[in-house]
């Protein structure tokens, strides 16, 4: 470890600070765009700082620097300790921590083959491949593909004796096709919206074969413009994996944060109706509905060996049985609220942003409906809705309405016909219970979210979300379009 | 426990801290504009003959942000960076690389890096040659000193204002105070470069009570035009005035849209009116130009030297900005353009490219909506029955084609009856399709600067309007 990462430390509580936390990260990425046959971006970078956090008199203070002259940490240090006093002059409390073990510690993400060893010509080679497929569908107006790819080194030292270096790689691929006319624009992604992101390395790419499933995402983007109009009343409905795992996101995620539920977050981010009042005993969902922050899973984008204060990842149920039993937390949050031990989901994007609390990977747990074949086989009359083309949720996390980019009609065990412009919307709790089936690990899939934002200035975060196909009864869809 | 006085010193008293004001408080200068000048040119001259072309970015924030949630200080944070960026062509091929390492030896393994790596890309036919130099508008001067030297004392002064504002009214205050200065410089080795500087301060507040809640924002490079004690009075009025929500039939109302309200709607709008959108074939104004697409009493600019503007005068390749009306009295008059969709379209850039290379091509950043002459006043003494929002939130686009787009109302839902605010509302959710929205304009207050959660500060007035579509309500 830098022995800069010690002078910054030693320099904050040289200053005054009672407790202080400082992490050293470094950050590789690669970002590539393709637009039809082009490369339409190639961005490439680095990133390296010093972010240092500390405890005085009962306030917070954050400071960063990215130039690692003993000068300047030592500044940022001394400033880190000003804005902590700063924040103690308006406490009604001193903050305090709760208790978490020191570790001295490696960690490394499981990668297979590192993407930054791979050449572009191979990068490029898969997304134009696809790119030529789809555009070789008729009446496809636009196809996009994209691949990300981060290396992360980040170590971590605090004043109570920790000393943590982890490695991060991240992978992540898409590919978009569109059709246009006069009265439509439709579009249809692969492997879902915005792509699919992993804790992995370019295997992760190679699995999903995007130019495998090119052709299909083309034709059904064109077959959409003709589509009939997604219904609007009350039906059952089976969500596909993907978007299951984005309702698990905005109406299980970002309500179990604790930050949220004590009103931290109310003046941007919102609030959360899973008050501490509520814990253990609201009936979230039915007995179907399993739902764990769990960052230990392998692969995961939300998964770290530690998160950005030092404590070791867990898992831990939000939802048990339909039961709401648990939070997201942090070392200040829990100990408000009387918790022994912080969930541990404090996570910062980069060295200059301070840690709040995140998701970690909030999954539901699978079920035993089998594969999604199977469920529709055991549907009498819903409609089926996949990849997610909109969301939308209250800053308490009671009412939402997502969009899908398509859907189709299941009757009597079959899928009968495709609608365009689905939508289906509702109430937090009353969705949940209304959940019947859960399917099995045939078809739960670890998704990656990489673009969740949170926090003033606004951060941006690497969230999992495992997920199998779910039937919900009784469900209001089309809303959206029912007086357009 | 009954309210407080304000500065009864319910918080712990700590000991003086020394105020570092924010130029010195790394010890270091800021980059301006000489060192921005000569930081490209060394990266020019490193360059050298090894590439046909190499433009740089620099982009510098200095903002700090104090935040505070249930009457007290949550988090204090001052981060700081500048980031170095270059773009880097080699025959069809260019590349972008960057760096937050600037010294002599990160910006020599920058551009190793990116000579290394361009040869690997995948050659272009359409990439443009690096813009040539030209002299840049004039915004006017947006650094304010005030707000450049504001401290975290500082911030937390204005705070415990907002605080005790709340605290004398029994109520909660939630928020934060920003201060701190932005830079932005391109230089490219045909001899382009532009540089600006401005301040950004900011203020958001919530004011919570039992069953209700009011927001206020404003973001500015002036101090005076950030009044946090106002934006606080407002949060709390809004906060009161909502108090014992009812719950409201969903439906089809008149609605009154404040101006954050229309902000945030008409920010969804904004890549529609790019030529790549066009290009692309995913604007929902396609084949539109010329035609008549909203109501004679909207007018749409993107004027980035506008008083109540921020933002530089020049776009991502360095091109000055010019000022573009886009509506008319409801016809759709032209679009902005960067370079390389200006070519593709046959026309000329207009100064509003992304930084290259980019799939969205351009973006109108400084929109400017014509304002009317009646008041929010007005607006609701003339309404029999409708709804006021104060803002809307999580907006999000449903159906591209239609401009469909859903959203919630948020801190401060009302209802108006027979010409008067009748008390808070439970908030609802609306799906109302913006060209719609946009031909059924009644009334149109005075435009001025706003700022929401969904995009970018403009300049635009409060709206009333016919037809606004909700479809579902809350619980709160």
């Amino acid at each position: 470890m830098d022995p800069i990462v010690s002078y910054a430390l030693d320099s904050a509580l040289a200053c005054g600070a009672e407790y202080a936390d400082v992490r050293f990260v470094r950050q590789q990425y690669e970002q590539i765009e393709t637009k039809s046959l082009a490369v339409s971006g190639l961005n490439k970078g680095f990133s390296r700082g010093l972010g240092i956090r500390v405890l005085c008199q009962g306030g917070w203070g954050f400071a960063s620097t990215q130039s690692l002259s003993r000068q300047a940490v030592a500044l940022a240090a001394r400033e880190a300790v000003c804005l902590a006093r700063a924040s103690a002059s308006l406490m009604k409390q001193p903050v305090t921590l709760v208790d978490e073990p020191k570790y001295q510690a490696v960690w490394v993400s499981p990668h297979l083959i590192d993407p930054f060893t791979v050449s572009m010509e191979e990068k490029l080679g898969i997304l134009l491949g696809a790119a030529e497929t789809m555009l070789s569908v008729d009446g496809v107006s636009l196809a996009q593909g994209r691949m990300s790819f981060v290396r992360e080194e980040k170590d971590f030292v605090s004043s109570e004796g920790s000393r943590i270096t982890q490695t991060f790689i991240r992978s992540g691929c898409a590919i978009e096709a569109y059709a246009t006319n006069a009265d439509e624009r439709q579009r249809r992604t692969y492997p879902k919206h915005f792509g699919q992101h992993e804790l992995a390395g370019f295997e992760m790419v190679l699995a999903w074969d995007l130019p495998g499933h090119a052709r299909t995402i083309a034709e059904e983007a064109v077959a959409l413009l003709d589509a009939p109009q997604c219904p609007s009343g009350r039906r059952d409905v089976i969500l596909g994996a993907s978007q299951v795992g984005l309702q698990i996101h905005e109406s299980c995620g970002h309500p179990g944060e604790l930050d949220r539920a004590l009103g931290q977050e109310i003046n941007f981010a919102g609030a959360s109706f899973l008050t501490p009042d509520k814990l253990n005993v609201l009936r979230y969902g039915s007995e179907k509905v399993n739902l764990v922050a769990d960052a230990t899973a392998a692969g995961a984008l939300g998964s770290f060996g530690f998160d950005d204060e030092g404590v070791a990842a867990q898992k831990v149920f939000l939802v048990k049985e339909g039961t709401f039993v648990g939070y997201l937390s942090s070392r200040d949050t829990a100990r408000l609220v009387g918790l022994s031990r912080s969930g541990g989901s404090m996570r910062a994007e980069s060295w200059n942003r301070v840690p709040i609390i995140r998701m970690t990977n909030i999954s539901i747990e699978a079920g035993d409906a089998g594969s999604l074949e199977d469920l529709i086989a055991d549907t009498e009359d819903a409609i089926l809705m996949e990849t997610n083309k909109s969301w939308s949720i209250d800053s308490m996390r009671y009412n939402f309405q997502f969009s899908t980019e398509i859907a189709w009609e299941v009757k009597n065990g079959r899928r009968v016909r495709m609608f365009k412009n689905p939508s289906y919307s509702g109430i937090t709790p009353e969705f949940w219970n209304s959940c019947d089936a859960v399917c099995g690990v045939e078809d739960w899939v670890n998704w990656g979210e990489p673009n969740c934002g949170k926090g003033q200035p606004m951060q941006m975060m690497w969230t999992g979300h495992g997920a199998s196909p779910c039937r919900f009864r009784d469900v209001q869809t089309g809303i959206a379009h029912s007086g357009a | 426990m009954g309210p407080a006085p304000a500065g009864s010193g319910m918080y712990k008293r700590v000991s003086p801290i020394r105020v570092l004001n924010r130029g010195a408080r790394r010890g270091l200068e800021l980059i301006n504009e000489n060192r921005a000048r000569n930081l490209i040119q060394s990266v020019i001259e490193y360059t050298g003959g090894r590439a046909d072309g190499v433009e740089v970015t620099i982009d510098g924030s200095d903002v700090a942000t104090s935040r505070f949630a249930n009457n007290e200080m949550t988090q204090n944070q001052a981060p700081s960076c500048d980031r170095l960026s270059i773009r880097l062509l080699s025959g069809r091929r260019q590349i972008r690389m960057s760096s937050d390492v600037i010294n002599r030896s990160g910006i020599r393994e920058l551009v190793d890096s990116a000579l290394a790596a361009v040869s690997f890309v995948a050659p272009d036919d359409e990439i443009e040659p690096l813009a040539e130099p030209e002299s840049s508008g004039d915004t006017g001067s947006r650094f304010d000193r005030k707000v450049s030297l504001m401290s975290a004392v500082d911030r937390a002064g204005a705070i415990e204002k907002i605080i005790d504002q709340a605290r004398g009214a029994d109520l909660n205050a939630s928020g934060v105070v920003a201060s701190g200065s932005l830079t932005h410089a391109i230089g490219n080795s045909r001899g382009l470069f532009a540089f600006h500087r401005e301040t950004h301060a900011e203020c958001s507040v919530t004011v919570t009570a039992e069953d209700s809640s009011g927001w206020a924002k404003m973001v500015s490079p002036h101090a005076d035009r950030v009044d946090t004690e106002a934006l606080g009075r407002t949060a709390l009025a809004k906060a009161s005035l909502s108090a014992r929500p009812r719950e409201i039939e969903p439906g089809s109302y008149t609605a009154i849209l404040e101006p954050a309200a229309v902000l945030d709607l008409l920010g969804f709008l904004l890549w529609d009116f790019a030529g790549t959108s066009h290009l692309d074939r995913r604007s929902c104004l396609l084949g539109q130009v010329g035609e008549k697409v909203f109501g004679e009493n909207v007018s749409i600019f993107d004027d980035v030297y506008h008083g109540e503007q921020s933002g530089a005068p020049f776009d991502g390749e360095g091109l000055r900005r010019m000022r573009v009306p886009i509506v008319e009295q409801g016809v759709l008059k032209g679009l902005v353009y960067g370079r390389k969709s200006a070519r593709r379209a046959g026309t000329s850039a207009t100064g509003h490219g992304l930084p290259v290379p980019s799939n969205m091509g351009d973006y109108p950043m400084n929109l400017v909506m014509e304002g009317g002459s009646h008041s929010l006043e007005e607006m609701i003494r003339s309404t029999d029955r409708g709804i006021l929002l104060s803002r809307v939130w999580y907006v999000r686009d449903v159906d591209p084609a239609r401009k469909i787009l859903t959203g919630m109302t948020r801190d401060g839902t009302f209802w108006v009856d027979n010409g008067e605010l009748a008390g808070g509302i439970k908030n609802l959710r609306f799906n109302v399709s913006l060209k719609e929205l946009l031909n059924n304009v009644i009334m149109l207050g005075t435009s001025a600067r706003a700022a929401g959660e969904e995009t970018f500060p403009a300049v635009v007035p409060a709206l009333k309007v016919d037809g606004f579509r909700f479809t579902e309500t809350t619980r709160f």
